[in-house]
């Protein structure tokens, strides 16, 4: 053991000076690591990046939120099945109440109407087109897990009564009112003025397809009179166990049929989603997205590892004497092997080092140019890399240094 | 070094009818033929011959480089012939120093690390290494050269790094090759004088030469021609173990 230390710490030593002594080619045969690293590196900060951005994402949906949509939140090859069922309707919500009030122990909380659709929106001469404009009720709050940049939400009063005001979204905001608080300002939505009662923070963009700070929301009323026409309902239903999420689905399909008036053969013509469930559907896309990232930036470090294995061999030729000189002076065959798999190692996790140096750099540049862009750089990758640039030496390290450990003393000592 | 404990009759090496064979191409080259040959403890002996006659083939089995096709070879009572290639490692890591035609230094390692190299390969701790390395050095004369790399000295002191070097492990036997072959003939018989020196002190050397005056620092000679051993002058101590199947007569000794 001991003696196996000592070897180590030699080959160590043999490694660095080789690296000193040939210093240009050691650099290059680096560098294709480097490349490596640095692209492996990036794909894995952004493959972090899009798990970080798609988990905020699907919390906005809230894990603890039954939603009643016409639709599926998933591909379905019926699609005309789907088409021809009723509309949700914002009227349902009231009874779902009801039968939930009126059921002990209820695994259900809350139903919650919405209704939403597209509209600009105006202040003065400033113009946002194609803002998800969504009428509500103040119990709406209970579902969500937005804040309040400033202001409030719309009280029970403004809702029930349809009071012509509105909470607008982060980006609306920025967008018409830049140099002033909107609040207490009036925006034109068809022409018809709402009061701002509030700003919803930042909420960011869902898997970056589109932003979720580009919304107006308004008392229910409010929206039924004025944008009644081709909107889309869905009723939200908060779940007081999240951990019994199956049973309150089940709990709320049966209030659902009863709503509906649903005869028992009948299938159920609405549809109970969740989060999990879009989770569920869009995993193997993100997952796929990520192989096939790895894959070929792998590539770009398999070239690299090449490139180490040639310097190796090279290194092993031109050193033929000297390893028959250590062979007379009695290093055995798994000292050579040692002493050369070090090498290539080394090489390696000094590339390692420098290509993490280079992404981390990269990182935090794009992380200012661009704040919105989906980037991580955890201490995981670190030790993944560094995991990753030893496999790759002694990979790469490997035919070399078995050819060095079986050559014949003889042979090697007498070798021009 | 441990040379007051030598004993001047122990037989260190045995070798027995051994032959080589090699296949080169498409025929078959008996580089040694049939050569049994016997070294006690501190002997000094030579073995000379032009080229092509085994000596580099008999060096090689003596270093425990290589392994004969058929014979027999014991190092210190330890039959050689049938050892594995690490075995063979580690006997040359403690048995044998080597001293090459070309040093065989390496080049960018200073002497001291050089000297240590094969207490690294026994599994010696650090400080002893040191501690034995600068010893050796100090000498074979080179105390003030103990930092200087390999392209800092000159040919003799290398050559004197690479003696330091061969005794490090306390081997039973030093095997020099052509120790002076690269160097100007005053280094040379510097070099020489060294090895007189550790013959004086209970080593046991063998030289491999084709030159004549170099041999003749040796007690003992042993000519080789292709491939079989044309004359054994016997040397001091080791006459009466002469191989008796040696066809030739001994030539007087004269020292």
């Amino acid at each position: 053991m001991k003696r196996f230390l000592y070897e180590l710490s030699e080959s160590w030593k043999i490694a660095v000076a080789q690296m000193r002594s040939n210093k240009t080619r050691s650099t290059l045969t680096a560098l294709g690591v480097i490349i490596g690293i640095v692209a492996v590196t990036l794909m894995g900060t952004a493959i972090a990046g899009i798990q970080v951005g798609f988990d905020k994402s699907m919390a906005i949906f809230g894990d603890d939120v039954l939603y009643v949509s016409q639709w599926p939140w998933k591909p379905v090859d019926d699609w005309w099945n789907f088409r021809d069922r009723k509309k949700i309707k914002t009227e349902y919500a009231e009874p779902i109440n009801r039968i939930i009030a009126a059921t002990p122990n209820s695994n259900l909380v809350i139903a919650v109407p919405t209704s939403s659709l597209l509209r600009s929106v105006k202040y003065g001469q400033s113009q946002v087109s194609n803002v998800l404009i969504r009428g509500t009720v103040s119990d709406y709050l209970i579902t969500s897990t937005f804040d309040f940049k400033e202001g409030r939400f719309f009280n029970d009063v403004e809702s029930k009564g349809g009071a012509n005001v509105c909470v607008i979204g982060y980006d609306v905001a920025d967008a018409l009112f830049p140099a002033e608080s909107p609040i207490e300002k009036s925006v034109l939505i068809n022409g018809q003025p709402f009061r701002i009662v509030g700003i919803i923070s930042r909420q960011g963009t869902f898997l970056g397809l589109f932003s979720l700070d580009s919304i107006v929301v308004m008392p229910l009323p409010a929206f039924q009179k004025y944008f009644s026409a081709k909107s889309d309902s869905d009723i939200l239903v908060k779940v007081k166990d999240k951990a019994r999420l199956a049973e309150a689905k089940d709990e709320l399909i049966g209030v659902m049929r009863r709503v509906r008036g649903l005869p028992p053969e009948k299938k159920e013509d609405f549809s109970i989603n969740e989060q999990q469930a879009l989770k569920s559907t869009l995993d193997p896309i993100k997952n796929s997205i990520a192989v096939a990232g790895l894959f070929i930036t792998g590539l770009s470090l398999f070239v690299g590892a090449i490139g180490i294995m040639n310097i190796t061999f090279v290194s092993v030729k031109e050193r033929t004497r000297e390893i028959g000189t250590r062979k007379a002076l009695g290093a055995r065959r798994r000292t050579i092997l040692l002493q050369f798999l070090i090498e290539s190692t080394s090489l390696c996790l000094l590339g390692g080092f420098i290509g993490l140096g280079v992404a981390y750099v990269m990182c935090t540049g794009i992380g200012q140019a661009f704040p919105s862009f989906p980037i991580r750089f955890s201490l995981s990758l670190v030790l993944v890399s560094m995991a990753v640039s030893i496999l790759t030496g002694l990979f790469s390290g490997f035919a070399p240094a078995w050819s060095a450990s079986r050559l014949d003393p003889v042979a090697a000592l007498r070798y021009e | 070094m441990t040379s007051d404990t030598r004993s001047s009759d122990l037989l260190v090496i045995d070798i027995e009818n051994i032959t080589k064979d090699y296949v080169m191409g498409e025929e078959i080259v008996h580089a040694l033929r049939g050569v049994s040959l016997q070294i006690h403890s501190n002997e000094y002996l030579a073995i000379m011959g032009p080229s092509g006659s085994g000596k580099s083939t008999l060096m090689n089995m003596l270093g425990c480089l290589d392994t004969p096709s058929s014979g027999r070879y014991e190092f210190n009572g330890r039959d050689v012939s049938s050892m594995t290639d690490d075995e063979l490692a580690c006997i040359r890591n403690r048995e044998i120093g080597f001293v090459f035609q070309t040093f065989n230094l390496l080049p960018r390692a200073d002497s001291l690390r050089n000297v240590e190299l094969p207490l690294v390969y026994a599994g010696i701790d650090p400080e002893t290494r040191r501690e034995r390395a600068e010893h050796v050095l100090r000498e074979v004369g080179l105390g003030d050269r103990l930092y200087h790399k390999p392209n800092e000295l000159s040919g003799g002191q290398r050559q004197r790094v690479a003696i330091a070097r061969a005794l490090v492990n306390d081997p039973s036997i030093i095997l020099a090759d052509e120790p002076t072959g690269n160097l100007d003939s005053k280094t040379g018989d510097e070099i020489m004088t060294l090895f007189e020196n550790l013959y004086q002190r209970g080593h046991t050397i063998i030289l491999v030469t084709h030159e004549a005056d170099i041999a003749n620092h040796a007690r003992r000679t042993v000519r080789l021609r292709d491939g079989l051993i044309e004359s054994d002058d016997g040397g001091f101590g080791g006459i009466d173990n002469l191989p008796v199947e040696d066809p030739l007569p001994a030539d007087a000794v004269v020292y």
